[in-house]
């Protein structure tokens, strides 16, 4: 074994495999690996055989020392390679003589014979270590071979011995053919037979099966023996025994549609009925209508009993039995029906649907009609919370069936009978408060009137309002409270689309809230409307305690009110709303009214008095004046009570610095001079101009007087409003009267009186001076003699007075 | 213009349609009274004045024949025996006024003239006259006056020398019913009046003297005066202590047809425009006069009509016309120049767009509608 053809067929392992992986790719090998294969796949198989190679030159110990030893030649064709394929020792030799100096020469010999000299030592350890194993091998062989024999002719004489088993076996089977076939025939015949049997015995047993009852059985029976007998009903027996059959089997659908058309029995029975002729083949589209008739029959009983409920003379129970009834009788009865045709008529399709969503559909209108009718008597009631439980359960309860049949609208036809329902809830409670707050108004009047007949001059003005402010606001709560039980979270239908937006914002907020102030504010401005021309049909003092009510909702209430509403009833609507600036404007405005319109009413009263004062007398003839009149006292007292009156409601509104220091009898010594300065020239007929320029001058530095000026929310201003137009009168009625002397004296008198006491009461006490002053004058220039009396006997009689 | 009197009185001359011409009667009891004939000179803004003396006593109500120029009626209270009696008669102007002042206004002053009196009417049966009024379209033969609770119907005869009483009719009630003011219907042949008499109107036939409407509780209080809408034969206008002006439709007495409540104080007057029955004027002792423009209820709701009296036309014109949007009804002006209450307003019978006011301090104030408005109206 020289080393070179030892290592020469296996090249070095990682070289051979890149050899194979390039033929492998190249497609075509060119022929230089060993075990060469063309093909892919198959390269796999020498790849693994090489390996084993490897394995046995590592077993030989050869490979790993040469492959290191020699140089890593990558060409393989290389005949320079130690351990290459080609190699051949001339060229080497050649090579090397040619290529290498002296020394390197040497050095080659030496490594040269230093390698062959170890693989010399190698080889012979090898040997020697191998050899006993090949002895044992080879005694091991010698004894398989031996063993074999002997098995052989085991194997021999099991073959026979098979053989023979073989034989037996086919003899017995053939010996047993015969009987098996028989045996087979007679079982198919015994079959037979029992189904012969059935069918003879068939017409008896259905018989049997009807006269008992068992319509289920008899129906199962018939229809297990209706295909053989279709089938041979050319033979004549068959044929009797189907006729027979045919016969009972009308009777039994005849007793079926029997029962069915009774009717007495229930809902699920009556479905078995049908579910049982429908087995025996009978028209389903017939039944379907048959059926959904009986239905019909049974519902409308439930609608006649409801009605009945219903009925108009006695008192119907209370409504929320009425549902309980209806959901529990109708619409259960309903839902049953429903749940069965589906089951039964599921064959029928969309045109199956579709009938019993009319079916469903008619019904329930009639029922929604009756509901309706009950809820309507409800109305009037007053229960909300008990109304509120009705309609969750109605609604509830039709939610079934909804699900059941959505085509036939029924859950939606019930929301919107709620809805309806709450809507005319909303109306009502509308209503409510209107008449509540009408209720107050009326009370009011009578508490107005009841005092003055006892003598006490309007003692609980402040006390009314406050109980009318808060009966009205009770109302608007227990209103509220009643309708928020329809947007509860455990009634049923509060999650709907309508309860959580329409009805809080629109309904609630917008309908009932709102609603109610606006109608509150209209009620109270028509007091200032219609009645007032008539001449006060409202008592002034309701004027005044409306007024203050509706600026007291302009100042707090309305935003409380409504504040509440949003809290309660969470708009989530985005739909617009009224600001509340909106309705406190429109109450403003409506106190506003109202307080003008008491200041009209009030002043009206006093120029009245003062108007007929004027009018009736007799100015030219009347004697010296040694009193006030009593007209005159009559309209301080008046003043003085409405002052009162006003004070009640009202603040007291600022006056002009002005009165705060001015006593009474420096300013009436004032004014008198001050008349007494102005018809002072009126003596001298030659200078009939001084007194209007005089008059017109004055009046150009005097401030216009607006007499009928809208009022501020104070007493002292509408005090102003209520003299001013009095005085206004006075003075228009003075100028169209003659005086003589002494009824200007008289004039004179009052009017001295009067600002002995108004200043008081008025903003300003120069609008008084101005009025009473051009009194005096115009009485003065009405006068043909006009003697004044002197300031002092005037202020002496006045003091008397 | 201040007459240096107090006067209540005022007046168009009637039957002058050239000249713009007023009457106004003042009211004084220590002086002589007198009426003085105011012209005004449109082209030049001049005003002429003329007095005549009215001596018999302090004029209440003054009213120009329509037709002749030269006679007038007034109301007027003498003071006899510490009473106070209120009569009416019918006077003539000298001829030379009657046509307007040739001489110079200086002279009016010095030497005033004197109306010469034509006919008294005797009142002596009735009570206090109220006012007088003449048929707006006779021939100046016809007067109503108004005695405390009577209507009376004169006939003037003999070239107004003498008045015969040719019927009456009188007011029953309860309480002293007193007539305030009347107005003599231009329509229907000038057979209506219409009275006012505490806070009712009443519409009489002056044929049979018997009532042919009323309206209860007309204004809230007094009913001060009213007018007749010169266009439209049922509307009339009304005013009183209530501060409003209300228009009505004679056919329908239960609502008015439309309330004005621009015054705040009683409202004393009130004068359709006589051509132009949109513009309305009222007076007020609040010392203001107001122009309301109420074109809703005018018989020109769509603007100017080219034939006004054919009402039947006004179907096409309505149609014409919408696209013309209709006018609001507004105020057009407040005239504040008077500083005492205005107790009289009235249009000029010669200019339509002139009117006059009179305030209790005698100032008499003469304004035009604003040229914006009147070009607004024409065109």
């Amino acid at each position: 074994m020289d080393p070179g053809s030892a290592s020469s067929p296996p090249p070095s392992q990682p070289h051979a495999r890149g050899a194979m992986a390039a033929a492998a790719t190249a497609g075509s090998s060119p022929g230089s690996g060993p075990g060469d294969s063309p093909e892919g796949p198959e390269a796999e198989a020498p790849e693994r055989r090489r390996k084993a190679h490897g394995m046995l030159k590592l077993y030989y110990g050869l490979s790993e020392g040469e492959a290191a030893g020699h140089p890593a030649g990558p060409d393989p064709l290389d005949p320079t390679d130690l351990n290459g394929a080609h190699f051949d020792p001339e060229v080497y030799l050649d090579k090397l003589r040619r290529e290498c100096p002296l020394a390197q020469l040497m050095d080659s010999e030496t490594d040269m014979v230093r390698q062959i000299r170890a693989l010399d030592s190698d080889m012979q350890t090898l040997v020697y270590e191998n050899y006993n194993k090949f002895i044992s091998a080879t005694d091991t062989i010698r004894k398989m071979k031996n063993d074999f024999r002997k098995m052989e002719d085991e194997m021999d004489r099991l073959a026979t011995n098979m053989a023979v088993i073989t034989d037996f076996s086919a003899r017995i089977s053939a010996t047993l053919q015969d009987r098996h076939e028989r045996i087979t025939k007679l079982a198919g015949v015994h079959a037979l037979l029992r189904k012969l049997q059935f069918l003879f015995e068939l017409p008896s047993r259905l018989t049997k099966c009807v006269e008992l009852g068992a319509y289920g059985q008899a129906v199962r029976y018939q229809g297990r023996a209706q295909a053989v007998l279709q089938q041979y009903q050319h033979l004549p027996s068959f044929r009797a025994i189907q006729d027979d059959c045919q016969v009972i089997t009308a009777r039994l659908a005849q007793q079926l549609r029997q029962r069915f058309r009774e009717g007495g029995s229930g809902a699920p029975e009556q479905a078995e009925c049908v579910e049982l002729l429908l087995a025996l083949g009978e028209p389903a589209e017939e039944l379907c209508e048959e059926f959904l008739a009986h239905a019909r029959g049974r519902l409308e009983e439930e609608l006649r009993s409801l009605e009945a409920e219903l009925g108009p003379s006695p008192p119907a129970p209370d409504v929320l039995e009425f549902t309980d009834h209806g959901g529990s009788g109708f619409v259960g009865g309903l839902c049953q029906v429903a749940a069965a045709y589906q089951e039964l008529f599921a064959a029928q399709g969309p045109a199956g649907a579709e009938k019993l969503a009319t079916f469903a559909r008619e019904l329930g209108s009639r029922y929604f009609a009756l509901v309706e009718r009950r809820l309507a008597q409800e109305q009037g009631g007053g229960d909300n919370s008990l109304l509120v439980r009705a309609l969750d359960r109605f609604h509830r309860r039709l939610r079934a069936p909804g699900a059941l049949l959505a085509a036939a609208g029924l859950a939606d036809a019930a929301t919107e009978i709620v809805e309806r329902v709450a809507r005319e809830r909303l109306g009502h409670h509308l209503q409510g408060l209107r008449a509540a707050f009408l209720g107050c108004l009326t009370d009011v009047r009578q508490a107005l009137a009841a005092p003055r007949v006892a003598g006490k001059e309007g003692p609980g003005l402040a006390e009314l309002l406050a109980n009318v402010a808060s009966s009205i606001l009770s109302h608007i709560k227990a209103s509220l409270a009643a309708v928020h039980l329809f947007t509860a979270k455990e009634v049923s239908f509060s999650n709907k689309p309508y309860f959580r937006g329409e009805f809080c914002s629109q309904g609630v907020r917008e309908g009932l809230i709102v609603g109610f102030i606006r109608s509150m504010c209209q009620t109270a401005q028509s007091f200032c409307d219609s009645p007032g021309e008539k001449g006060g049909a409202t008592p002034p003092a309701l004027l005044l305690l409306l007024s203050r009510l509706c600026l007291d909702y302009e100042t707090a209430t309305i935003s409380y009110v409504l504040t509440l509403t949003d809290e309660q009833f969470l708009v989530q609507d985005q739909s617009p709303v009224t600001p509340v600036s909106t309705l406190c404007a429109e109450a403003r405005e409506t106190a506003r009214r109202l307080l003008t319109h008491y200041v009209k009413v009030q002043g009206l009263v006093i120029s009245q008095m003062l108007r007929k004062s004027v009018e009736t007398r007799d100015w030219l003839s009347t004697l010296e004046p040694r009193n006030v009149r009593a007209v005159m006292k009559r309209v301080v007292e008046d003043t003085t009570a409405i002052d009162v009156q006003v004070g009640l409601l009202y603040e007291e509104g600022v006056r002009k610095a002005q009165s705060s220091d001015s006593s009474k009898r420096t300013f009436s010594v004032y004014s008198s001079s001050r008349q007494q300065g102005r018809y002072a020239p009126s003596y001298t007929p030659s200078a009939p101009m001084d007194t209007n320029l005089l008059s017109n001058i004055q009046k150009l530095f005097s401030e216009r007087i607006d007499v009928f000026s809208p009022v501020e929310f104070n007493k002292v201003s509408v005090l102003t409003g209520i003299i001013k137009i009095s005085l206004k009168t006075l003075l228009e009625c003075v100028r169209l009267r003659t005086f003589g002397r002494f009824g200007l004296q008289q004039v004179q008198v009052d009017c001295h009186f009067l600002q002995l006491y108004l200043w008081r009461f008025v903003a300003d006490e120069e609008l008084v001076h101005l009025l009473l002053d051009e009194v005096v004058a115009s009485a003065a220039l009405r006068c043909p003699d006009p003697v004044p009396m002197e300031p002092s006997v005037v202020e002496v009689i006045c003091e008397r007075g | 213009k201040v007459l240096g009197l107090e006067a209540r009185a005022l007046t168009p001359q009637t039957a002058e349609t050239d000249a713009i011409r007023f009457l106004v009667g003042t009211q004084s009891l220590k002086y002589d009274n007198q009426i003085h004939i105011i012209d005004f000179d449109d082209e030049n803004n001049i005003i002429n004045k003329n007095v005549l003396l009215h001596q018999a006593g302090e004029i209440w109500h003054i009213s120009a024949s329509p037709a002749d120029k030269g006679v007038l009626a007034t109301c007027y209270s003498r003071t006899s025996d510490s009473k106070v009696l209120t009569c009416a008669a019918v006077w003539r102007m000298p001829k030379e006024l009657e046509s307007g002042s040739h001489e110079s206004p200086d002279d009016s002053s010095s030497t005033a003239q004197t109306l010469e009196l034509l006919c008294h009417l005797d009142n002596t049966a009735h009570g206090n006259m109220a006012c007088v009024v003449w048929e707006p379209m006779g021939d100046g033969k016809k007067i109503i006056s108004l005695a405390d609770n009577h209507i009376l119907l004169w006939d003037l005869q003999e070239s107004s020398s003498q008045a015969v009483l040719a019927s009456s009719a009188s007011l029953e009630g309860k309480g002293q019913l007193r007539f305030t003011s009347g107005r003599w219907s231009p329509h229907h042949n000038c057979t209506q009046v219409a009275t006012a008499s505490d806070t009712t109107l009443r519409g009489w036939d002056t044929r049979s003297m018997s009532q042919i409407y009323c309206i209860e509780n007309a204004h809230g209080q007094l009913v001060r005066d009213l007018d007749f809408n010169p266009n439209k034969q049922y509307y009339l206008a009304s005013c009183g202590d209530d501060c409003k002006v209300k228009f009505w439709d004679t056919r329908n007495v239960t609502e008015p047809v439309k309330t004005l409540e621009e015054h705040s104080h009683w409202v004393w007057n009130v004068r359709y425009n006589h051509s132009h029955d949109q513009l309305v004027l009222t007076g007020s002792s609040d010392s203001r006069v107001i122009l309301s423009n109420m074109v809703s209820i005018s018989s020109e709701p769509f603007g100017h009509l080219v034939d006004d009296d054919d009402i039947s036309d006004q179907e096409d014109h309505r149609s014409e016309e919408k696209s013309k949007e209709p006018l609001q009804d507004n105020v057009i002006a407040t005239y504040e120049e008077h500083e005492d209450s205005v107790y009289a307003v009235d249009w000029s019978s010669a200019d339509p767009w002139l009117f006059a006011s009179l305030s209790y301090d005698g100032r008499l104030v003469i304004n035009r509608v604003p040229r914006a408005l009147k070009y607004h109206i024409l065109l």
